[in-house]
């Protein structure tokens, strides 16, 4: 469940981030070591809650059909198919393997 | 400040591009409010984070904490690690948030990987102004429309397990967190993250494996820049927009 409290929470931080710099743009600058360990972390939560979320369910193995349909939407993704194309190739390929049997 | 003359400001290109830039993310926000919904969150849950919040990676990603079972502060947690890279493109697009105080807060929500990606893209301070507010007004309609059409739809799908759609979520986290790759060091952190993520699933709390997989940041290494970190003192003009550079050049990518 999501309550709104932690969407306000979310909410409230991420417009800090955004405030931030018009407010304080003059008197202070961030250092580039700064800099680029935020756009890593971003990638390094990204490719985590790929990996969890197409491996795990609960503390469990999720089966194979999910990450084989996460593996041909990265691959379509990797080769620049269109959006939409990657999305519904991934779920469609979860979706036969269930269909023929595949947890 | 109407947005017939901000368009005229603006080349025929780079009106075309931010069209292009808000159709793609149109997608992206529809399946956020259909993955949301059919998921099983109350349909007014991906529309106020979509209006507050207005950052569709850690839309997701707070959504899917909550929907693997985590709870919401860790789903929290990791939206706002997620979101700091907003942080560097606030000062970068400081300069076009200029005016009345209560233009520069409303601005300011308008702050996105695009639209800063878009003022880079400008050198006049005229067009760098007119492709921050085309940019953040455009992609602020078009993304709220798009999750508000995107979980009515999510609320009329029964079986998602049958249709894939738990495969469709990491799919599009993959396809958002691709192009970012392609540097070494940052594929070298996020893959031991990631490992480590999956490794501690079984034995730690839903929600705490992401964010344990922040140790990757072990194996960031310094910033690509010439000469050491102590160099970039006196260059601080070219040096702070290096990484948004690298998203303007990603949202070009994915404009073709």
């Amino acid at each position: 469940m999501m309550p709104l409290y932690a969407i306000l929470l979310l909410a409230a931080g991420t417009y800090a981030y955004r405030i931030a710099g018009p407010l304080l743009g003059h008197r202070l600058a961030l250092s580039e070591r700064l800099r680029h360990l935020l756009a890593v972390a971003a990638a390094v939560l990204l490719v985590a809650l790929v990996a969890t979320g197409a491996l795990t369910q609960g503390h469990g193995f999720a089966g194979w059909a999910r990450p084989a349909g996460v593996l041909v939407a990265g691959v379509l993704a990797w080769r620049r198919a269109p959006f939409p194309a990657v999305v519904v190739a991934g779920a469609a390929t979860t979706a036969v393997l269930r269909l023929c049997g595949v947890g | 400040m109407d947005m017939r003359s901000l368009l005229r400001t603006l080349e025929h290109a780079t009106v075309r591009d931010i069209a292009l830039v808000c159709l793609a993310d149109a997608l992206v926000g529809a399946s956020f409010g259909a993955i949301s919904v059919s998921g099983g969150l109350p349909l007014w849950v991906p529309i106020v984070l979509s209006v507050l919040v207005f950052a569709g990676g850690s839309q997701f990603a707070a959504v899917g904490v909550v929907l693997s079972g985590g709870g919401a502060l860790a789903a929290v947690v990791t939206g706002l690690v997620l979101n700091a890279r907003l942080l560097p493109f606030g000062f970068t697009v400081a300069d076009v948030l200029q005016g009345p105080w209560w233009r520069r807060l409303l601005g300011a929500q308008l702050i996105t990987d695009e639209s800063a990606a878009f003022v880079l893209q400008q050198d006049r301070p005229q067009r760098r102004r007119a492709a921050f507010w085309v940019c953040g007004i455009g992609l602020f309609v078009v993304w709220n429309v798009a999750v508000l059409l995107g979980a009515l739809a999510g609320g009329l799908i029964g079986n998602t397990d049958a249709l894939g759609l738990d495969a469709a979520f990491p799919a599009v986290l993959l396809a958002l967190v691709l192009p970012s790759l392609v540097d070494r060091r940052t594929r070298t952190a996020a893959l031991v993250g990631a490992v480590v993520a999956v490794a501690a699933t079984p034995y730690v709390p839903a929600g705490l494996p992401v964010l344990l997989a922040l140790v990757g940041l072990l194996f960031a290494g310094r910033p690509a820049a010439a000469g050491g970190p102590e160099g970039a003192e006196g260059a601080e003009e070219s040096e702070g927009s290096r990484e948004p550079e690298a998203v303007a050049a990603a949202v070009k990518e994915e404009v073709r």
